[in-house]
C-alpha cells in the first residue's frame, strides 16, 4: 500500500510551531524569553516540547498575553511595558523577545520596540516567530542566528582560537534527550582534543560561551538538516568553515566515524584522537560482547524488525544502529519532521545504503496518522520494535510490539540526563530497548 | 448581563457577559460587596506572565467525549495541549474501567499562506479526513488566534460539512486572544454542546447531570440513595449521552466557574433545574448543598438522614484534626470557585488562611443569583480573608507573596505553582481531583493529605537549600502588587 497524505492536516503531532523556539532560549543558561503572543501559547508549547521548566521557562516566562485590544490597536506599547517589567523582575543575562501569531498577523514592529531599549544596560534581542511561519525545527535556526547577529556580534573579541569548535546538534526540548546528548557530544569532541562550545544545557557556559562563537576554528553540525543554516551563516559572517555529520551517531561505528571526520578536519593531534577512540570502542564493544549471549539465546522472543516514526536525525541514526549493532531489521521508516524538500534526496540516499547489504524504505510525512494506518496494514508476522512518541503506545499495544519513546510527546517517560548519541548513548539504547522487552514477561 | 443565545455560533466572553475580572487585591468582603452591587472594576497588570487560553479550556472538555473527534483549526503549535489531555483521557478510562479508546485530534495546520488567503478549504479538508479516518459520532472544531484574526467562517464550514456528512460538525469559537479569562473556553465548549448536540427532552428521566472535570465518581452512592442516577459530563461521556442531558431531573456542578454557563443554559432552555448553592465543601457548605438538592428531588427526609450520618461519621476525627492544625497557616492559589472551596476546607480544618491568589472573579454567575457566590458563603461561615487577590496565574506575584507570608502549607490547584512552594521550602500540594474534597468525607480526605504533606519535609529542606530562582532580589523586596495598576474599565481588562 502506498502512503498517501491527501491533506495538510496533522494527526498525532510531534513538533510545535515557530514560537516554540522559546525553548531554545530557555536552554541557554540564564537567558530568558519574553513572549509577545496570546495568553495560552507558552503553556501549549511546554505541553508538547518541555518537560521541566528550566531556569526562566514555563509559567515564569513574561508574556504580553495579547488580547482583543492589542489585536485591534497594535501591541507595541504593551510589549514595551512587558520588556521593561521583565528587566526588573527576571534576573537574566540575555532577554530574547519572540512574537507569536497575533503580533505577526497584525504587524507589530517588535524590532523597533527592542531597539528602543539600551543594549548597554540589558542585552535584549528579538525574532519574529509567529506560530504559522514554520515548525520549531526551522525557527530554532532563526533564533540562534538572530542572537548571533544582534548580540554575539557586538561582543566578538579576538581572532580564531585553534581547537575551539561550536557544536550544533539537538534542537533543545524538541529532542527530549537534548541535555544528555549535548553533554555526550561535548565529552566526545573534547576527548579527541577539541575545546567545545556546546551552547545549551547543563554543560554549557551561558552567554560568555556564546560570545566566543566567532572565535571558533570550525563549526560542527550533527543533524540531518537543522543547524546547517546556522553553520552556513557563520561561514558567511566570520569565514568559519564547518563540517556536518548528517544524523545522530548512536553506538561505536557511527560515533567513531564522526570523531575521525572531525579530527581530520580540525587537524587535531592524531595520537590523542586515536587513543580516545580506541579506549571508547574497547569499552563499548566490551558491553556489546556482554549482551551478545542474551541477543542470541533469549528464547521467549525479541523484536526482530523495527519501525521509526521520528525526525530525520534520529530516524537515520537509530536505523543504522539497530541494524548494524544489534541486528534488528528495518521495516518501513517514517520521517515526520516536515523535512524541507532540499534535504530529502540525501536522507533517502542514506537509507538506500543503510548497510553494505540492504536498504530501507522511507516515507516523509507530517501526518503520523498515515503512518499508523500503514503499520497496521503491514503483515505483522514477528515481534516488532517501534521507535516513536507517546502517540504510538496504543498502536504498539495493538500489534504486540515493543515501543521505545524517543520523540515528543514523550508523556510516558521521565527524561533528565539520558542520552542516546555517542558510545554511551548506544549502550543506554540497548539497555532501554531490551529492558522494556524483558519487562513485558510475566 | 448573562445571555444564552443558541442562534449565535459563539457565547460572549466572561468579561462582557459576567463582568468578570482578573486583577484585585484587598479584603474578600470588599470584593463580594462590589460584586453584588455590580460595581466591580478590574485592575490590569503592567507586567505579566503567560497563563492559559480559552482554546485549551474548550479542548479540555471536548477532547474526552469518547466518540467525538476534535479539530483544532490552528497552526500546529496550538496542538501542544493534545498530549496532556490525551494522557488524562487514557488514565481516566482505566480508572473507570471503560473500554480503551484513543483520542482523535487533528490540527488543520494553518501556515503563512493561509494567513493571507484564508484557511477554510484546509478546514473542510481536515473535516473530511477526520470523518474518513475515524467515523466519529460528532466533530468539534476549536478555533485559534490565527483563524480568528484572518476571519475564517468556521461556523459556515462546519454547517456545510454537517449537512454533507450527516453527523454533527460543530464550531467552538474559543480563540485565545478574545478573553483574558481562560474559563471563557469552558463556556465556548458548552455552548457548542448545547447548540450543536443537545436535543429537546423526549421524557424526564431519573438522571442527574454532574458537570465536572475528570474526578472520582463520589456522587454515585448518594444519588442512588436519593433515587437518581448520575451522568458525569462532559469528559468520558459520549455523543448520545450528551444529546439527552436535557432529560435530567437536575444539574449539579463541582465548580460553578466550570459549569456556570452549561447548567444555566440547560435550565433556561430545557428547564433542567440547577443546584444554586455552591458545591458541597466544608460542613456547612455540604449541609446547605444537600438540602437544596433534596428539595429539588423531593427527598428532604433522606437528605436529613444523610446529613446526620455525615456529621456523626466525621465528627470525632474532624475535632482531632482541628486541634492538630490549630494555629497553622495556609496559602492557596486556585481557580475561582474551586479556590473558594479550598478556603472553606482548610478553614474547616482549623487553619487560618493568610492569603489566597485566585485566578479570576465572576461577580455573579450566569444564573445571576447571589446565593451561588461561594466566596460570600466562605466569609459568612468562616469570616473575612484579609489578603485576597485575584491573579491569573502570575507566578511572580504569588512567589513574592509566598516569600512574605511563609505559610505552613501551600495548596495549589494548577500545575506550575507547587514547585515554587518547594523552592521556598514550604510544604505544598496540588489538588489534582476536585472531587477529592467533596462532601463530609472530603474534609477528612483533605485533612489526611495535608497532614502527610506537612509531615514530609526532609526532602524540601534539602531541595530549598539548592534551589535557583530567576526572580531578582529587587523584585522579592517589592510590594507584591507593584505592577497591579489602578482601576480600569472591565471592558478593556
Amino acid at each position: 500500500m502506498e502512503a498517501i497524505q491527501t491533506s495538510t492536516a496533522i494527526e498525532f503531532p510531534r513538533y510545535s510551531c515557530a514560537l516554540a523556539a522559546q525553548q531554545t532560549v530557555v536552554a541557554i543558561k540564564r537567558a530568558a524569553p519574553i513572549v509577545h503572543a496570546g495568553p495560552g501559547c507558552i503553556m501549549k508549547i511546554c505541553g508538547m516540547v518541555g518537560q521541566g521548566d528550566g531556569y526562566a521557562g514555563g509559567g515564569d516566562i513574561p508574556c504580553t498575553n495579547t488580547g482583543e485590544r492589542e489585536v485591534v490597536y497594535g501591541g507595541e506599547d504593551r510589549l514595551r511595558e512587558i520588556i521593561d517589567g521583565s528587566f526588573k523582575v527576571i534576573d537574566a543575562d540575555l532577554y530574547v523577545v519572540l512574537s507569536g501569531c497575533t503580533s505577526d498577523i497584525v504587524g507589530d514592529d517588535i524590532k523597533s520596540v527592542v531597539l528602543g531599549f539600551s543594549q548597554a544596560e540589558r542585552p535584549v534581542v528579538c525574532a519574529e516567530t509567529g506560530g504559522f511561519k514554520s515548525s520549531n525545527y526551522v525557527s530554532h535556526e532563526l533564533v540562534v542566528k538572530e542572537i548571533i547577529d544582534q548580540y554575539v556580534d557586538l561582543h566578538k573579541n579576538g581572532g580564531v582560537e585553534r581547537g575551539l569548535v561550536n557544536v550544533f546538534a539537538s534542537v533543545p526540548y524538541q529532542d527530549p534527550f537534548w541535555n544528555g546528548n549535548l553533554e555526550e557530544l561535548k565529552r566526545l569532541f573534547e576527548g579527541i582534543g577539541l575545546k567545545v562550545n556546546i551552547l545549551f544545557g547543563e554543560d554549557s557556559g551561558g552567554i560568555d560561551e556564546w560570545k566566543t562563537i566567532p572565535n571558533a576554528q570550525f563549526n560542527i553540525v550533527v543533524n540531518a538538516w537543522v543547524g546547517l543554516g546556522i553553520a552556513q551563516h557563520l561561514e558567511e559572517k566570520y569565514g568559519t568553515p564547518y563540517i556536518r555529520f548528517p544524523y545522530f551517531p548512536i553506538g561505536a561505528r557511527d560515533t567513531s566515524q564522526m570523531l575521525r571526520q572531525a579530527a581530520e578536519f580540525g587537524a587535531v593531534d592524531n595520537a590523542v584522537a586515536a587513543a580516545f577512540i580506541k579506549k571508547e570502542e574497547a569499552k563499548y564493544y566490551g558491553y556489546l560482547d556482554t549482551t551478545m549471549d542474551f541477543l542470541l539465546e533469549f528464547r521467549y522472543g525479541l523484536p526482530r524488525r523495527f519501525y521509526t516514526l521520528l525526525d530525520a536525525s534520529y530516524a537515520i541514526g537509530f536505523s543504522r544502529f539497530l541494524l548494524n549493532d544489534i541486528g534488528i531489521l528495518p521495516s518501513r521508516q517514517f520521517i515526520l519532521d516536515d523535512t524541507p524538500e532540499r534535504f530529502r534526496d540525501e536522507i533517502t540516499g542514506l537509507f538506500a545504503e543503510i548497510s553494505g547489504l540492504r536498504s530501507a524504505e522511507i516515507e516523509f510525512l507530517s501526518d503520523a496518522g498515515v503512518a499508523h494506518e500503514l503499520i497496521r496494514d503491514d503483515e505483522n508476522r514477528n515481534r516488532a520494535l517501534i521507535l516513536g512518541s507517546a502517540w504510538e503506545r496504543e498502536l504498539a499495544n495493538g500489534l504486540g510490539a515493543d515501543l521505545l519513546i524517543v520523540s515528543v510527546p514523550i508523556t510516558y517517560r521521565l527524561i533528565l540526563g539520558c542520552a542516546y548519541v555517542g558510545y554511551r548513548g548506544g549502550i543506554r539504547a540497548i539497555e532501554d530497548i531490551y529492558g522494556r522487552v524483558l519487562d513485558t514477561f510475566r | 448581563m448573562s445571555a444564552v443565545n443558541l442562534n449565535s455560533p459563539e457565547v460572549q466572553i466572561r468579561e462582557t457577559r459576567l463582568n468578570s475580572i482578573t486583577g484585585f487585591c484587598g479584603r474578600a468582603s470588599d470584593l463580594v460587596r462590589c460584586s453584588h452591587a455590580r460595581r466591580l472594576h478590574n485592575r490590569s497588570r503592567s507586567f505579566s506572565q503567560g497563563m492559559m487560553c480559552s482554546s485549551s479550556a474548550a479542548f479540555c472538555q471536548l477532547s474526552m467525549i469518547v466518540d467525538a473527534a476534535v479539530i483544532n483549526h490552528a497552526p500546529v503549535g496550538c496542538a501542544g495541549d493534545f498530549p496532556n489531555f490525551h494522557f488524562t483521557f487514557r488514565a481516566g478510562q482505566a480508572e473507570r474501567n471503560m473500554p480503551s479508546v484513543i483520542g482523535r485530534y487533528f490540527s488543520s495546520n494553518i501556515d503563512e499562506n493561509d494567513t493571507i488567503f484564508g484557511a477554510t478549504q484546509k478546514l473542510a479538508d481536515t473535516i473530511r479526513l477526520a470523518y474518513e479516518r475515524v467515523h466519529p459520532g460528532a466533530i468539534f472544531i476549536t478555533t485559534s488566534c490565527a483563524s480568528g484574526i484572518i476571519g475564517d467562517d468556521v461556523d459556515g464550514v462546519a454547517q456545510v460539512a454537517s449537512d454533507e456528512l450527516g453527523i454533527p460538525v460543530i464550531a467552538c469559537i474559543c480563540e485565545g486572544f478574545r478573553s483574558g479569562i481562560w474559563t471563557s473556553g469552558f463556556d465556548a465548549a458548552y455552548h457548542s454542546v448545547v447548540r450543536g448536540l443537545v436535543k429537546p427532552p423526549r421524557r424526564k428521566t431519573n438522571k442527574v447531570n454532574i458537570i465536572n472535570f475528570f474526578g472520582a465518581h463520589v456522587f454515585d452512592e448518594m444519588l442512588q440513595r436519593l433515587g437518581t442516577e448520575p451522568t458525569y459530563i462532559v469528559p468520558f461521556s459520549n455523543v448520545e449521552d450528551l444529546k439527552y442531558v436535557s432529560e435530567a431531573r437536575a444539574t449539579i456542578q463541582i465548580c460553578p466557574t466550570l459549569g456556570s454557563y452549561f447548567s444555566s443554559a440547560l435550565e433556561k432552555v430545557y428547564g433542567v433545574p440547577e443546584i444554586k448553592s455552591p458545591p458541597a465543601y466544608g460542613v456547612a457548605g455540604t449541609d446547605r448543598w444537600l438540602r437544596e438538592l433534596g428539595g429539588i428531588l423531593g427527598q428532604e427526609d433522606e437528605v436529613e438522614r444523610i446529613i446526620e450520618e455525615g456529621h456523626e461519621r466525621i465528627g470525632p476525627k474532624l475535632e482531632e484534626y482541628r486541634r492538630k492544625f490549630k494555629g497553622k497557616t495556609a496559602y492557596l492559589t486556585a481557580g475561582a470557585a474551586h479556590g473558594h472551596a479550598i478556603i472553606a476546607l482548610v478553614r474547616e480544618l482549623g487553619f487560618s488562611v493568610n492569603g489566597a491568589a485566585i485566578f479570576h472573579h465572576d461577580p455573579l454567575y450566569d444564573n445571576e443569583n447571589p446565593a451561588s457566590d461561594a466566596l460570600a458563603h466562605d466569609i459568612a461561615t468562616y469570616g473575612d480573608i484579609n489578603n485576597y487577590s485575584v491573579c491569573n496565574k502570575q507566578s511572580f506575584e504569588i512567589i513574592n507573596l509566598l516569600n512574605k507570608y511563609r505559610p505552613d502549607i501551600l495548596v495549589a490547584r494548577h500545575t506550575g505553582m507547587a514547585h515554587w512552594g518547594a523552592k521556598l521550602g514550604i510544604p505544598s500540594f496540588l489538588v489534582d481531583d476536585e472531587q477529592f474534597g467533596f462532601g463530609y468525607d472530603g474534609i477528612l480526605n483533605y485533612a489526611e493529605r495535608i497532614e502527610d504533606t506537612i509531615d514530609n519535609r526532609e526532602y524540601l529542606e534539602n531541595f530549598a537549600k539548592h534551589a535557583v530562582s530567576p526572580y531578582t532580589k529587587w523584585w522579592m523586596d517589592q510590594d507584591p502588587f507593584t505592577f497591579l495598576g489602578g482601576d480600569t474599565n472591565v471592558d478593556s481588562y
